[in-house]
């Protein structure tokens, strides 16, 4: 005769081997949906609505070691902040073309934008944009430039913007440009004037 | 209330004075290996392991040439310029350019640092470098080539009496008083023993000179009955020492001018409360005080920089740099902290703070990168302040009552650096420490020069860019001195 405490133990570690299966079955199910998405290239969202425009874009040169202006034709929505967010995102575009004169990872995003009035704008990178930045004082200091320069340029009323990573604040960008603090878009428009970065 | 708030008082003052004392303690007991080549003179910390003097063999070498280390299980292996050596840890025999080596003691391996026993440190070097080493090891003093600086002396018996001591290259030591007795203390210089120590003279006021040498460190003791004064001419190839006329002709006692150092018989004051100068009575002695330079080699410990090839990080040439930087500065009679002597991991807040704590003339950042080429010169590119509460300034914004002076400083070393040849720029960059430093402060990042990246660890490129540096901010210094 099996004492029925033993037999309702067994019941029990039953019941949690079955149920830790179904677990790992939808885990294991769920990792491979991610991985078939993350390989799936093909559109899922409609492109940005709206007229084109002619906009400028301080592109990032490495060669020269500083930034230059060039104008590009991209269609940008009404809103303002959907509009900064196309801004950037064209700029990316340029930086992860195989002939980028500053590259960054194919991975790197801009995962949104936000505009607080009265006039700071908070920028979202995603974490591969930082951790596979070259490390180095004028390169990632120009990709900041970059950035700031084209935002202040096309949205107007921009004083302070903010570089978030992850939604995370972060000490330095790849190991040098601090992104603990507001940049100010005058005296970042100043040094790129002055000293030809 | 009042009895527990003096209690506590007494016990924070006794922490604080026991911390003090053994930080005092910790620092003299420290043991030093002084390393004097044509190419820089240095200083590591000598560590005891069994019973035995140890260093750490990649810092030896690292201002003398390129070197690459990599650990394969028990093995250490390295390459130093074109030598590759293999050492196991644990073991006494290694192999230096194809050929075994044995040391006197077992060569370790802690936190992935090579140690090697001191005493066979000049087999080593002779092996690794092809030169001549002479190592005072009693001393724990290490020459290696035709690098000895001499001295002569010579006694004017003119009144009061003059020793005039000739050095063969430039000195700049610390100099300090005892009773009867005026000491210099070379800890850069490959000074070397005259030819017949000690010496003596033929004046009953300055008897004798007398060199030693211990810790890493040459001591050249001067015994004189009358209070002595020090002054250095000819490029700080001469010191002149002569006894001042006693307080009895008080006319002739008047106070040292800069670069002078004076020294008298009577006990030294406490460092706390020096004895004022009067025109009667020479002042207390000190040592001679020189302006202070912070040199700060980025990053460190976990911490690597950028990886500026498959095997060098940042972290390391911007330590070696900062060694050649320091001897620079040094020669230019600055004396130098520099933030870390080794793979330590220091945060921002922690450089900025101890530059600021230790009010020094200029602080200078060192970076290194593989991309472009030639040397930037960085200046803090300031956030939006916060708001200066009364005397205390913002913290991100400590930089701006001396960004003008240090932005002159780095359009003179830009300058200096393009005069012999290198590629330079002058840059505002957001760049920690740089906007919480209240004293003037650049960055220089140091970049690949006609070679490529292999220049980045060579001694030569970061002596020549060391040198220039050193060159603009001691042409800088009058600036630097009457900055608040």
């Amino acid at each position: 005769m099996i004492p029925r405490h033993l037999t309702l133990g067994v019941a029990v570690l039953l019941v949690i081997v079955l149920s830790m299966g179904i677990y790992l079955n939808r885990m294991r199910r769920t990792a491979d949906e991610m991985q078939r998405l993350a390989a799936d290239t093909r559109p899922v969202a409609a492109p940005a609505a709206g007229p084109t425009e002619t906009v400028t874009l301080y592109v990032a040169d490495d060669v020269i070691g500083s930034l230059r202006s060039q104008s590009a034709q991209i269609p940008l929505p009404g809103g303002r902040q959907q509009r900064a967010e196309e801004l950037l995102r064209a700029l990316l575009r340029i930086y992860q073309q195989p002939d980028s004169p500053h590259p960054l990872a194919a991975t790197a995003e801009i995962r949104s934008i936000y505009l607080v009035d009265p006039g700071v704008a908070v920028i979202d990178l995603n974490a591969a944009f930082a951790d596979q930045h070259r490390s180095s004082i004028l390169g990632e200091q120009l990709t900041v430039n970059s950035l700031v320069e084209t935002l202040a340029a096309n949205v107007p009323g921009i004083t302070r913007v903010r570089i978030l990573v992850d939604g995370n604040t972060r000490e330095t960008l790849a190991g040098h440009a601090d992104l603990s603090e507001f940049f100010d878009v005058n005296a970042i428009g100043q040094a790129v004037t002055q000293g030809g970065q | 209330m009042l009895p527990t708030t003096s209690k506590t008082q007494r016990t924070i003052a006794a922490v604080l004075a026991a911390l003090v004392f053994l930080g005092a303690s910790t620092t003299t007991d420290q043991k030093r290996l002084s390393i004097y080549s044509s190419v820089a003179n240095y200083t590591l910390l000598v560590t005891d392991r069994q019973g035995r003097e140890y260093v750490g063999l990649l810092e030896v070498l690292e201002p003398l040439g390129r070197i690459t280390a990599r650990i394969e299980g028990q093995h250490w292996k390295m390459r130093f310029n074109n030598t590759d050596a293999d050492f196991v840890s644990g073991k006494t025999r290694a192999k230096v350019r194809g050929r075994d080596l044995d040391l006197s003691s077992a060569f370790l391996i802690e936190n992935s640092r090579g140690l090697v026993p001191l005493s066979s440190l000049s087999t080593l070097l002779q092996r690794f470098l092809g030169n001549p080493v002479n190592f005072h090891e009693s001393a724990r003093r290490l020459f290696i080539g035709d690098i000895a600086t001499q001295v002569t002396a010579q006694l004017d018996s003119s009144t009061p009496p003059r020793l005039v001591l000739n050095f063969t290259a430039p000195v700049n030591p610390t100099i300090s008083t005892e009773p009867g007795k005026l000491k210099m203390v070379f800890g850069r210089e490959a000074l070397i023993p005259p030819a017949n120590n000690p010496l003596a003279f033929e004046s009953t006021t300055i008897s004798q000179a007398n060199f030693s040498e211990s810790n890493g460190t040459a001591e050249l003791t001067i015994a004189a009955t009358a209070p002595l004064m020090a002054s250095f001419s000819n490029n700080g190839r001469t010191i002149t020492v002569a006894a001042t006329r006693q307080a009895s002709a008080p006319s002739a006692g008047t106070p040292p001018v800069a670069g002078e150092l004076p020294a008298s018989e009577s006990p030294p004051a406490p460092p706390t409360a020096p004895a004022p100068a009067s025109s009667e009575t020479p002042p207390e002695s000190a040592p001679v005080r020189r302006p202070l330079a912070i040199v700060d080699p980025a990053h460190g410990g976990t911490e690597r920089g950028a990886a500026l090839s498959e095997v060098l990080a940042e972290k390391n040439v911007t330590l070696g740099f900062g060694r050649l930087l320091r001897h620079e500065l040094e020669r230019q009679g600055f004396a130098v902290m520099l933030l870390r002597e080794g793979d330590d991991s220091l945060t921002l807040d922690q450089r900025a703070g101890a530059a600021n704590a230790a009010r020094a003339l200029i602080y200078i950042g060192l970076h290194a990168t593989s991309e472009g080429n030639g040397v930037r010169v960085y200046t803090a590119l300031l956030p939006r302040e916060g708001p200066d509460r009364g005397p205390f300034h913002a913290w991100n914004a400590a930089q701006t009552h001396s960004l003008p002076l240090s932005q002159s400083i780095a359009v003179a070393i830009v300058s200096e650096l393009q005069k012999r040849e290198f590629s330079a720029r002058g840059l505002a960059a957001s760049l920690r420490p740089l906007n919480n430093l209240v004293v003037p402060a650049v960055a220089v990042e140091l970049a690949p020069g006609p070679n490529g990246v292999s220049d980045l660890p060579s001694a030569n490129y970061q002596q020549k860019a060391a040198a220039a540096i050193a060159d603009a901010v001691a042409l800088q210094r009058p600036s630097l001195e009457v900055h608040p």
